[in-house]
């Protein structure tokens, strides 16, 4: 009962409030706000907090389990600095990250301009490229590495077939850092391609109808209109493919688990490394605010860059 | 004559793409019906269709186990996932205050950051706590990772609501908790759907929290399994090609049947961003 008539006065005060968004005092629903605590709670403790503590460990040498550990200052910063690996490893993982977002908005933009044309049966060619978005990206990885291992895989049997000796593809650093970039390509073009087919489908005819009064050819009618216009879903791509190429993890474990050495090693399979089988939690830590630090900067400068081009 | 001509290049391109992104599932059917000791190429189908490995797998990499595991995990994550998105899109969407804003743009920014970036610092808070190798410990972690994506999709659809929908009910005296549960909850189906649909691939296909937090048999899930499997038995292809090829089963008959849900999903979830 009481409560219920607490309630009955927040109501009266939000009537008389007249529903204002922002008051000077507090705001008349500012109860609601109740609802998101349990979230933020979660927040604080497995984001926030690790968060600040993983800067605190990579100012130390903790090896992951004692209970003691010292002060170091930025001592895993200047390792990172000197470490031989590093250079390859900021390389693949920035190839991982940069050109798989290249070839999956290429290749997901053309599949849904030819996708978007009404033929029969792209129905299910749309399946079938969607299909392996749904798959475990460690399974796609074990797939693929049947097709690319060097005993009895696909590739190899059509290698020999034209009278080539087998080639050890992903155990060769020429070959593997791409193989992982492909699969990574292969299994997340279908999202790139879904938000480009809703992207196109949002696009008035008309503007294509005035266009071709106006004589424009078909490149003219794709580079003044349609690019234009799939600025929204060109950055929504562009972002979230960048995000998960940078911290592809599951596929490179899958196929070579960042080997041989440091050959297709990323930031996060390293920081795995480094934390599970050399005990190195503290340097494992200052790698994982590397790739932090990464990963926000590219978003946030792909993210501002591309929503100013977007036409309002 | 041109136009009949541009369609017959398109129904070619179309079928080189299906072919192509259908190749790899053809080559893991395969792998997966041939006893050990058939050494034709991945390419061929089998001579003898042999359902052995199924079972080998099944047995050896204990998916039985793994299977519940996956499920018990995936269900509760979901369900708090969807409540606690909801709820608290409420007020983010109809609370318009500066600290709203400011929470609001708090839960989206967690939304790139990776769990794998503070690993370490996790996996000493999760072992702290006393839940290595427990469900609650891997489930409130997947779904503190879910909810910025939830709570992103549900505050976008509410404000989406019309406010007179509540208003009315308000004048007629229900209470504002009530009037979520009565009228906003049911409109949230479509919705609700995407997000449970991204939350339930999410969770039942991850690695990154179950290789570290799950390591005990017991505790496995789909892919730790399989992982370990993998590495025990990398030679023996047929095993290992017909454990991926049922973890991978069940999502992709629900996919199946659920297509339309699932790309319109994903579409309106994304484009809204």
């Amino acid at each position: 009962m009481e409560v219920g008539g607490v309630l009955n006065r927040e109501k009266q005060t939000e009537r008389l409030a007249g529903m204002v968004g922002r008051n000077k005092r507090l705001h008349p629903s500012a109860w609601l706000n109740l609802l998101y605590v349990p979230a933020l709670v979660l927040f604080a403790v497995f984001i926030l907090y690790p968060f600040f503590k993983g800067i605190q460990v990579s100012f130390t040498n903790w090896d992951g389990y004692s209970q003691t550990f010292s002060w170091i200052g930025l001592d895993n910063y200047r390792r990172m600095i000197n470490d031989p690996n590093i250079g390859t490893v900021i390389e693949n993982t920035l190839i991982y990250g940069v050109c798989s977002t290249v070839f999956q908005n290429i290749i997901g933009l053309a599949y849904a301009l030819l996708l978007n044309q009404s033929v029969k049966g792209r129905g299910i060619v749309r399946t079938i490229v969607y299909l392996p978005v749904i798959v475990s990206p460690l399974i796609m990885g074990y797939i693929w590495y049947f097709f690319f291992q060097l005993q009895g895989g696909a590739l190899n049997d059509v290698v020999q077939l034209f009278g080539n000796q087998p080639v050890n593809f992903l155990d060769d650093p020429k070959w593997n850092v791409w193989i992982i970039t492909f699969v990574n390509t292969y299994q997340y073009v279908g999202i790139a391609m879904v938000i480009y087919m809703a992207g196109l489908q949002s696009i008035s005819k008309e503007y294509y109808e005035a266009a071709e009064l106006d004589g424009a050819s078909g490149r003219q009618r794709f580079w003044h209109i349609t690019l234009p216009l799939l600025m929204p879903a060109i950055t929504v791509n562009i972002v979230l493919n960048l995000i998960g190429g940078l911290k592809l993890f599951d596929v490179i474990m899958a196929l070579t688990k960042g080997g041989p050495g440091y050959a297709s090693q990323s930031i996060s399979t390293m920081m795995f490394k480094v934390y599970f089988a050399s005990q190195d939690a503290g340097y494992a830590a200052a790698l994982g605010n590397l790739m932090f630090v990464l990963i926000s900067v590219f978003s946030l400068v792909a993210l501002t860059y591309l929503r100013r081009r977007e036409v309002a | 004559m041109m136009k009949s001509r541009s369609r017959w290049v398109y129904m070619l391109l179309m079928l080189l793409i299906g072919a192509f992104h259908i190749l790899p599932f053809y080559l893991l059917f395969t792998t997966s019906f041939k006893p050990i000791d058939d050494l034709s190429s991945k390419w061929v189908l089998p001579e003898t269709w042999n359902p052995d490995n199924f079972k080998n797998a099944w047995e050896q990499a204990n998916m039985g186990s793994a299977f519940i595991n996956n499920l018990v995990i995936t269900a509760i994550s979901l369900v708090f996932v969807v409540i606690l998105g909801a709820l608290a899109g409420y007020p983010l969407a109809r609370v318009q205050t500066r600290l709203n804003k400011w929470v609001y743009n708090l839960f989206v920014s967690a939304m790139v950051v990776p769990p794998l970036t503070i690993l370490v610092p996790l996996y000493k808070l999760v072992a702290d706590l006393g839940g290595m190798n427990t469900y609650w410990a891997v489930i409130l972690l997947h779904v503190t990772f879910q909810l910025p994506l939830s709570i992103f999709l549900f505050t976008g659809f509410i404000q989406t609501i019309p406010r007179e929908l509540e208003e009315a009910a308000m004048v007629d005296g229900a209470s504002r908790l009530g009037l979520f549960f009565r009228i906003i909850f049911p409109l949230l189906k479509p919705i609700t759907a995407t997000v449970m649909i991204l939350t339930g691939i999410g969770v039942w296909n991850d690695y990154q929290f179950s290789v570290f937090f799950l390591q005990s048999s017991e505790s496995q899930t789909l892919t730790v399994a399989l992982s370990t499997f993998f590495s025990q038995y990398v030679s023996n292809v047929g095993w290992v090609a017909a454990g991926s090829l049922l973890s991978a089963l069940p999502p992709i008959v629900l996919f199946l049947f659920l297509q339309k849900y699932f790309i319109r999903g994903l579409a309106s979830g994304a484009v809204k961003g």
